[in-house]
């Protein structure tokens, strides 16, 4: 910078144009000092690469049945990636790899990764795998990525996370289906006619897919009740918190900030570019609602819960290196991460209190360093129970195996930009959401470090603690 | 509708779920109550609505002491008096029980049918009040509610439980050779129908919570909670309390209602209830499977039923009349008595007078995966007890291995355990052919063939490779520990495990111990027994023990009686009908003809013609021609797979014909025969207690009953001697003793008791 200065001096006298250079770049120059002095350090690690999130997009995300209801899956994938694609004026071929993370699997596009890579025009040249971990399926996604850079393997690589409950496998009984196994390998009319005639009425009866813990049998909201229930949190406060995250987003999307949505046409209908189901609704009218898992006295409505969502979300993520080379402004540092897991029974909901003392931890940040919150919003009931663990040291100390709680986040940061409950929770696209809203806020608001949260079925859980590119 | 099935009931009270009428024995001493802050119950008024909590400090569970009922009347006094309350919630602070029963020192302490009655008749007065409460009162219910407990519950106007593995509802009183005696015989058939009713008075069943919604024996039902802000079972018990307060509300404002919308079937039985002659039907019915069930030797079932019918016939003052009477009756019977008595030894041997072992068992290794050694595996993994389990073969470890999975899939299918819980448990089975992995067990239970030889050779091949502080436990039922220990490097670790076939089923576990067996060591067999579920007795060493001891000799005598030409139904009929479960020709083929060959012929050894009676070749012959008893297909009777019904066994009755004898008149009648059975089953009982192989006559009680299925209604050997005299006894005998020689010869013990009838072995 000195030696800037002396040359500029030296060359005496300036061009105007000159002038205005030099002058555009002290400032540049000021701002640049003013971040490196709030931001305490940087977390960059000697001898780990640093990995960075160059780009985001989402399709809108949609209530289930609505607009998306003809697609398949890898259709709303596809779109992702194709818009991802568009944003960062990527070449097609300069993608090292594919990851993507799906819950409920289309059977006819298990790995959907490499249907819509191929669908979306990606190079076949491209390899694309698929990820499943529940709610955090993209999360894992992001990380599998982040994982293949670090160790050397790829530089540029596509994660996100796709979801349709707009069609779900609905499959026959088991008894059907062995009926109707056997009846491919039944040589005889004979053998056939009395395969077919061994069926009953009992075999036509469907399995439902459910949002059911297989090892428990318990569906996912009634231990959110339940979960609410032990941490005390009433039904007021579930309802408030609900709202909160509709106002914010309505705010936030009439505002423009939901800037990582990306216009989709939908074959058949009209172009599709907001999320719709964002609906600020009033107190007394959440008051109205009946519980809607345990009856009549639990707290958990369909207003207070996050409901079944279609979209698709996508995040090009590289090598710092690899990013400046193609001449990318990156948007964050993806920085430490942690996945946890706990009682999947009594303790289903609760991963971001486990992973985020856990992720700081490993960071050497505290949460008063933390200037932006994003925690995915299952349940009103489950954000509540998990800020009230996060602030309580008798949790901490009896089931953490902690001296101290880490503290609850202040409100003023979290979510603030509306969240899972409101903008909807398409369970493997919601993680990609996060991470990138994380880094629009941090450029927004001019924060240096953001924390991702998330729980997921099975009592897992993730956080990931993301670092402001320099601007 | 079952009745009461005699072994059935007796193993459901012991159960761990039940754990009515505590041992609490200490009388409360009695203060003027002014004088005295309250105790057991106080409340809290929480808005309009009084919230009552009970809490005995002396016990572990809630008992309707009379400490218990005076102070819940003087609370409830208040509370009705007080006019800012508008409905209560009763609710226990005890995270394990709300009611678990009365006080059954109460009962016992009374010396009259009379005294009885008025305890009764003051149970029905409180719960009156209670049903006829202006307002309206929430029972909120977690943990054990039972006998008096569900009694004062179902008084109340409505009823909330939590889902809690520990909550269960019943009325266990039958199984104590009572009834309910503070209304449930007149309250319980009309909350929930007639045939349910008796269901749950007659068999004394316990009754989850999800099925108790089903029945409409509760109104509403709260999850159990995790971890919060406060320990489980504490949040737990204050978020019932919540939500009941809440139901308290509703109930007052009118906005919760009562009268419940039946469903069609409910309509459908009401209206065929409705019908006197439908109602007879239904108490013949049941009288009949309850007669054919106790043979009539079990008072209780019959007086519920009378009570039952008492109150629907006759209406509810002759109902509640009827059912204080019959109670003061039953509490005064023999049945009664040694029902308790049961009950009270049960107790006593679930616990560990050994103390605790140095060292938690963690990892087990059992060798042999025969039906004992898979049985043993199966109460073992699903207590979170990593087992070993080993075979010589892989046919052998495969149907052993496959044994364990149907045991706890059966409890799946019955879903009293998720298919999950099943496989996380059958993740603490490991099956192997080989010693890998022995040098971490700490303890080994083999249950290989009864042969000496190979229990030595497998003693000494594992005690090359276990660590110095495992125990090696034998599963035997007859041979002597010390003549099995005699070849080990380290005898004070070696001791007997006598588990009962099927292991799952049956209760009792028989510890034996040498004169070198280490304390440690017992209380360490005693541990993982209990951590099994298991019942246990502790005897000394000796052939056959305590159990295969007694039953040797009676087992002779049944094999001579049927030389004698009785018929084995004949047989079977006659022991059933004094009491046993199971009848003595089922028994033997249960047990196993070459099992009891080889018993009777290792004891005849052992004891000389004490043991004798029946002879020996009979089995011998029969195990020749392939008649093994059940598992053979053939034994005294044939089995064929599917079907319930059996014949006798033609050619084991040619057997029995080439060794007849003839009968002696004098000692053949009915009565005769079944004495001849018992006496010789109780006179070695009680030489066991003489020559110090029993501890005390209470496992000798329990272990008759729970591993041989000594008629429960008689309490055991001991507690029988004491009822029936040991002097009518002993007059018995010696009329035997003449015909029959000194198989019958009464022990000094006995004799003992006969010459002081103020002698008794149960105080």
């Amino acid at each position: 910078m000195a030696s800037m200065l002396l040359t500029s001096l030296r060359c005496s006298p300036l061009t105007s144009v000159q002038a205005a250079q030099f002058a555009a770049r002290s400032i540049s120059t000021s701002v640049h000092l003013q971040a490196q002095a709030k931001s305490k350090k940087t977390l960059a690690k000697p001898g780990v690469k640093n990995i960075v999130l160059v780009d985001g997009v989402r399709t809108p995300f949609l209530l289930s049945g609505t607009t998306y209801a003809d697609l398949m899956p890898h259709d709303l994938a596809r779109a992702a990636l194709q818009g991802l694609l568009n944003r960062t004026g990527l070449p097609k071929d300069a993608v090292d790899y594919i990851v993507y993370g799906t819950v409920i699997q289309e059977v006819k596009t298990s790995n959907v990764a490499r249907e819509a890579a191929l669908g979306a025009g990606f190079s076949d040249k491209t390899p694309a795998h698929t990820v499943t971990m529940a709610c955090i399926s993209s999360n894992q996604a992001m990380t599998t990525a982040a994982g293949l850079i670090a160790a050397g393997q790829c530089d540029a690589v596509v994660a996100g996370g796709v979801e349709f409950m707009s069609d779900v496998p609905i499959r026959h009984s088991r008894k059907m289906r062995k009926t109707m196994l056997s009846l491919n390998k039944a040589k005889t009319l004979g053998a056939r006619l009395s395969l077919l005639g061994s069926i009953r009425l009992a075999h036509l009866a469907p399995e439902l897919p459910a949002v059911a813990e297989f090892s428990t049998a318990e569906t996912m909201g009634h231990s959110a009740d339940r979960l609410a229930a032990a941490f005390g949190v009433t039904r007021l406060e579930q309802d408030e918190f609900a709202l909160r995250s509709h106002t914010l987003a309505k705010k936030a999307q009439d505002s423009g900030l939901l800037s990582d949505v990306i216009g989709f046409k939908v074959p058949g209908k009209d172009i599709v570019s907001k999320d719709n189901g964002i609906r600020p609704s009033n107190m007394e009218q959440m008051a109205k609602l009946k519980p809607a898992f345990i009856k009549p006295h639990g707290t958990v409505t369909a207003a207070n819960s996050s409901f079944l969502t279609d979209g698709a979300s996508a995040v090009l993520i590289m090598s710092e290196e690899k990013a400046l080379a193609m001449g990318y402004k990156p948007k964050a540092y993806l920085r430490d991460f942690v996945y946890v897991s706990q009682d999947p029974k009594d303790q289903l909901l609760l991963g971001p209190t486990y992973a985020t003392p856990k992720v700081l931890e490993k960071s050497g940040l505290t949460l008063n360093d933390i200037d932006v919150f994003e925690f995915h919003e299952a349940f009103a009931g489950q954000i509540m129970a998990n800020l009230k663990a996060m602030e309580s040291d008798w949790f901490a100390q009896t089931y953490m195996g902690r001296k101290t709680k880490v503290g609850a986040p202040p409100m003023e940061k979290f979510n603030t930009w509306g969240g899972s409950l409101s903008l909807g929770h398409p369970f493997a696209a919601t993680g990609c959401r996060l991470v990138t809203t994380v880094a629009h806020r941090l450029q927004k608001e001019g924060g240096q470090y953001g924390l991702v949260a998330a729980c997921a079925a099975g009592g897992q859980g993730h956080a990931m603690v993301i670092e402001a590119y320099p601007q | 509708m079952a009745g009461v099935r005699a072994l059935g009931s007796l193993s459901r009270l012991t159960t761990r779920r039940y754990t009515l009428f505590p041992g609490v024995t200490r009388r409360t001493f009695r203060v003027a109550a002014c004088m005295m802050a309250r105790t057991h119950v106080n409340y809290e008024i929480k808005g309009d609505v009084a919230v009552v909590r009970m809490n005995d400090p002396n016990a572990r569970v809630n008992t309707l002491s009379v400490q218990m009922q005076r102070e819940m009347t003087e609370v409830m006094d208040e509370i009705w008096g007080n006019n800012a309350v508008q409905s209560v919630v009763l609710i226990s602070s005890k995270p394990g029980s709300f009611i678990a029963g009365a006080d059954i020192s109460m009962i016992q302490a009374c010396k009259t049918a009379e005294e009885v009655t008025s305890l009764s008749q003051e149970g029905q007065k409180m719960f009156e009040k209670i049903e006829k409460s202006p307002k309206p009162i929430v029972a909120a219910i977690n943990g054990s509610c039972l006998g008096g407990g569900l009694e004062f519950a179902i008084a109340c106007q409505y009823r909330i439980a939590t889902k809690s593995k520990k909550t269960v509802l019943g009325c266990p009183e039958v199984m104590l050779g009572l009834l309910p005696g503070a209304g449930g015989t007149q309250r319980l058939p009309k909350m929930v129908g007639i045939p349910s009713g008796f269901d749950m008075v007659l068999t004394g069943r316990s009754i989850r919570p999800d099925k108790a919604k089903k029945m409409g024996l509760v109104h509403q039902l709260v999850d159990t909670l995790g971890p919060g802000l406060k320990s489980p079972e504490e949040r737990t018990i204050e978020y019932l309390e919540e939500v009941a307060v809440e139901a308290a509300r509703g109930l007052a404002k009118k906005q919760i209602l009562l009268t419940k919308e039946k469903g069609l079937m409910q309509k459908i039985q009401d209206y065929v209830m409705s019908y006197p002659f439908v109602r007879q039907q239904i108490y013949n019915t049941v009288q009949k499977k309850v007669m054919k069930q106790t043979k009539g030797l079990y008072p209780a079932p019959l007086k519920i039923i009378e009570c039952v019918k008492a109150g629907l016939e006759q209406g509810p003052t002759a109902g509640y009349l009827a059912e204080a009477q019959n109670f003061g009756k039953l509490a005064m019977t023999s049945e009664s008595t040694a029902l308790i008595g049961l009950y009270h030894g049960q107790v006593t041997c679930k616990k560990n007078r050994f103390g605790t072992p140095e060292k938690e068992v963690k990892t087990l290794a059992i060798l042999g995966a025969g039906l004992m050694g898979a049985g043993i595996a199966q109460v073992s993994v699903d207590k979170g007890i990593h087992t070993i389990l080993k075979d010589t073969t892989v046919e052998g470890l495969s149907r052993g291995e496959q044994q364990v999975y149907k045991g706890l899939n059966d409890k799946t299918k019955k879903r009293s355990m998720t298919s999950f819980e099943r496989d996380s448990f059958l993740s603490n089975l490991t099956g192997q052919l080989d010693y890998n992995g022995f040098n971490k067990a700490d303890m080994i239970i083999e249950a290989v063939f009864e042969d000496l030889n190979i229990k030595h050779k497998v003693l000494k091949e594992v005690e090359a490779v276990i660590p110095p502080q495992c125990i090696f436990a034998t599963n035997t039922s007859a041979l002597p520990i010390k003549d099995i220990a005699a070849v080990s490097k380290r005898p004070e670790k070696v001791i007997g495990m006598h588990y009962f076939s099927p292991v799952d089923k049956m209760q009792l576990l028989e510890i034996i111990t040498t004169d070198k067996t280490s304390k440690d060591t017992t209380a360490s067999a005693v541990a993982v027994g209990l951590k099994q579920g298991k019942v246990i007795i502790v005897v000394g060493d000796g052939p056959g023990f305590y159990t295969t001891r007694c039953l040797a000799p009676m087992l002779a005598e049944a094999v001579r009686v049927l030389q004698e030409g009785v018929d084995p139904k004949k047989l079977d009929s006659l022991t059933t009908g004094f009491g046993f479960p199971v009848g003595a020709a089922t028994l033997a083929d249960e047990v196993g003809i070459d099992v009891a060959a080889h018993v009777a012929e290792d004891l005849g050894k052992a004891f000389g013609s004490r043991f004798g009676g029946g002879n020996v070749e009979v089995l011998k012959s029969m195990v020749d021609k392939g008649f093994k008893g059940r598992k053979s297909g053939k034994g005294c009777y044939i089995y064929q797979p599917g079907l319930k019904r059996r014949d006798v066994n033609p050619e084991a009755l040619e057997i029995l014909e080439s060794y007849k004898l003839t009968p002696n008149a004098a000692v053949s009648s009915d009565s005769d025969i079944q004495y001849r059975l018992v006496s010789r089953f109780v006179n070695e009982a009680v030489l066991c207690l003489q020559e110090g192989i029993l501890a005390n006559p209470v496992e000798g009680d329990i272990g008759a009953v729970f591993g041989l299925g000594f008629p429960p209604c008689l309490g055991g050997p001991f507690r029988f001697v004491d009822s029936f005299g040991a002097d009518k006894l002993v007059e018995k005998m010696r009329k035997f003793e003449e015909v029959f020689g000194n198989q019958f010869t009464p022990c000094q013990l006995l004799l003992d008791h006969a010459k002081d009838p103020s002698k008794k072995f149960h105080k």
